[in-house]
């Protein structure tokens, strides 16, 4: 009998298929498992399971900025305003006409998707810098329609917005929300997955990677481009809707410009152009101020002449610690576990 | 051989065409007339507008005069991807491939005009997209062994040498399945054996596929080996449009390039 070494494929459905190997498979249903199993074991602290919500929600915007950006090298500044108009839109909805939350989640992510798109129109002339500059122009134009059209966004009062439900189950607390939380960031990963690996996905990549060959093949680069803006934004609002149902209350704060700085930093940490990476930066991201709060707590309060120091020192370890990251990971958390991976599938042979 | 492969139709023609940059005329009044299935060189010194006029044929560039036509519609003022999608694939003098993307995600790429399913079926993947990934990926295979860059075929492009990148580049053009396929250059640095490889693929797409090729080439022996017919440039202009024969009796070409020939020209 032939020793099987290495993976073979014996057709070319085994050879696209996203998890390869009966062991990764494995490793998948161990994760479903713990996945399911964390609100249970962690039920009793709100606070874990508050981190947990707001992962699982920020993995699904992550998602759609790493298809722009990542995948299509078109950068956003944009991104934390266009998850706020998924949340004002999703609240307003709702508020105003009763539609059920699924209604609302999804026409968000509609509507976001339509502003989405119109912000990215410049996209056709414009690259790089420019296009930057061209983002953070709508974050502005946006932020400043969510300060002042009052009637609609409750302006910087806030817009009160009642909790999700689903035929008459409400998830009403970080508990339950964790569930709704998980099914939408999975679906999210599997939909995000599969446009990479399909028509879509190449050609954003096509575009990113060398424009004039994507033309040379058929690809019509700004109908691409848009449907990237699209996606992206639609990813961003359904994300939204889910923050803003889950906390209750937004106000513009939630979506200013510092937002976009962190989803930019999640997915360049995480590794541009990776959907696994995504997650690792959006956990990186999301969990960093809460460790350095959980340090500087106890040195502070046995320090108590600490506590202003910390306050001021935590942005800037925030931002050291992502300027490391860039200068020592340039290739992002997902690269470095791939070579991890690589390392120890042919231990110990490993030369 | 047989030249009965060869239809009487020009397949694509261009007309008048000029095309300048500032002050410098790349092409003037350049007329041209391609027919199905022939294989069609276009030959001339560096700097002569070859590259120019691919360029102007596949919509990069649009010319300030003329027309082109193929298969009888005007494609002069369309977009590059139009022009893909109604069938004409090339290659480039400096290689065009996605450097960072394996041998088989540059021709999946190729196949981008001819995959149907919509967004939604690819953010599913399921039914109909799912089966019609796996029929190009079949079609692509297919290519790859006609190629014979299996060996190659999960290689990162980048990694690849000259003579097997310019290879790549040919395939993911053949996975558009063009009607005329534009190769610039396509033996520029290769060795004697890639140099023949790469002939007989050009014959084998051309009489086994039915192929229109038009070729850029430097390489005389093979120009005149291989063409059915050749146009001549020279400072933008055409000199000489034939067949092999008729164009080494030219008498402008004799006077343009015999006298301060090498022997790169007109055969060796
Ligand atoms: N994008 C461009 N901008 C300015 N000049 C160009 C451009 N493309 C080509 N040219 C000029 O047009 C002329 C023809 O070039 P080219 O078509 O590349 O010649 P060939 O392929 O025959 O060597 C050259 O003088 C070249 O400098
Ligand atoms: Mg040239």
């Amino acid at each position: 009998m032939a020793i099987k070494c290495g993976v073979y494929k014996t057709t070319y459905e085994e050879d696209e298929a996203i998890w390869q190997t009966r062991v990764s498979k494995f490793w998948i249903g161990v994760l479903i498992v713990a996945l399911l199993a964390f609100p249970f074991v962690f039920q009793g602290s709100k606070y874990l399971l508050h981190i947990a919500d707001t992962v699982l929600i920020s993995i699904i915007a992550a998602l759609g900025l790493n298809l722009l950006t990542g995948f299509t090298g078109q950068i956003s500044l944009g991104h934390g305003a266009f998850i706020g108009v998924g949340a004002y839109a999703s609240g307003y909805l709702m508020n105003q006409f009763g539609i059920p939350f699924i209604g609302c989640l999804v026409l968000a992510g509609f509507i976001t998707a339509v502003v989405g798109m119109i912000f990215g129109i410049p996209s056709l002339r414009l690259k790089g810098l420019y296009l930057a500059i061209a983002t953070l122009a709508a974050q502005v134009i946006l932020e400043f329609i969510f300060i002042r059209s009052r009637g609609v966004t409750g302006g910087s009062q806030g817009l009160l917005i009642s909790p999700a439900s689903i035929a008459g189950f409400q998830f009403d607390s970080e508990f339950k929300f964790y569930f709704l939380a998980l099914f939408f960031a999975v679906l999210a990963i599997l939909i995000a997955k599969n446009i990479v690996r399909t028509k879509p996905g190449r050609a954003f990549m096509a575009i990113r990677d060398r424009y004039i060959s994507a033309e040379i093949i058929g690809v019509p680069l700004f109908q691409y481009k848009l449907i990237a803006f699209g996606i992206s934004s639609f990813f961003a609002g359904v994300s939204g809707s889910l923050w803003a149902h889950y906390i209750g209350i937004i106000t513009p704060e939630h979506f200013n410009v510092m937002v976009s700085i962190q989803y930019l930093s999640m997915i360049i940490i995480g590794g541009l152009g990776s959907i696994y990476g995504t997650i690792l930066g959006t956990i990186f991201i999301v969990l960093l101020p809460e460790i350095l709060r959980a340090i500087s707590g106890p040195l502070s309060s046995s320090y108590p002449i600490l506590i202003d120091i910390f306050n001021a020192l935590r942005e800037g370890i925030f931002g050291l610690v992502i300027i490391l990251f860039l200068v020592f990971e340039p290739d992002g958390l997902a690269h470095r576990w791939k070579m991890i991976k690589n390392y120890w599938k042919l231990w110990p042979f490993s030369y | 051989m047989v030249k009965n492969r060869v239809g009487d139709e020009a397949i694509l023609k261009g007309e008048e065409i000029t095309l300048s940059f500032g002050g410098i005329s790349a092409l003037m009044g350049v007329n041209f007339s391609v027919k199905k299935g022939e294989v069609f060189s276009i030959i001339g010194p560096n700097g002569a507008g070859k590259s120019s006029l691919y360029n102007v044929i596949n919509g990069f560039y649009h010319p300030q005069r003329g027309r082109v036509i193929f298969k009888g519609q005007e494609i002069t003022h369309m977009k590059p991807y139009e022009i893909a999608r109604l069938g004409i694939a090339r290659s480039f003098q400096n290689i065009e491939l996605f450097k960072h993307m394996s041998v088989l995600e540059n021709m999946m790429l190729g196949r981008h005009i001819h995959i149907k399913y919509g967004l939604f079926s690819s953010m599913l993947y399921f039914g109909p997209g799912r089966k019609e990934e796996v029929i190009h990926r079949k079609r692509v295979e297919d290519i790859i062994d006609f190629l014979e860059i299996e060996h190659i075929r999960k290689k990162q492009v980048g990694t690849l040498s000259y003579g097997l990148q310019k290879r790549v580049e040919m395939a993911r053009a053949l996975c558009l399945e063009p009607e005329i396929l534009l190769l610039d250059e396509p033996m520029a640095g290769m060795n004697l054996e890639e140099t023949e490889d790469m002939c007989r693929f050009i014959v084998d797409v051309n009489t086994e596929w039915g192929m229109t090729v038009l070729l850029i080439e430097h390489d005389m022996g093979v120009v005149m080996d291989m063409s059915d017919r050749l146009m001549v440039l020279d400072f933008g202009e055409s000199i000489a449009e034939g067949t092999p024969e008729e164009v080494q009796k030219n008498e402008k070409v004799a006077t343009a390039y015999l006298g301060d020939s090498d022997g790169v020209f007109l055969g060796r």
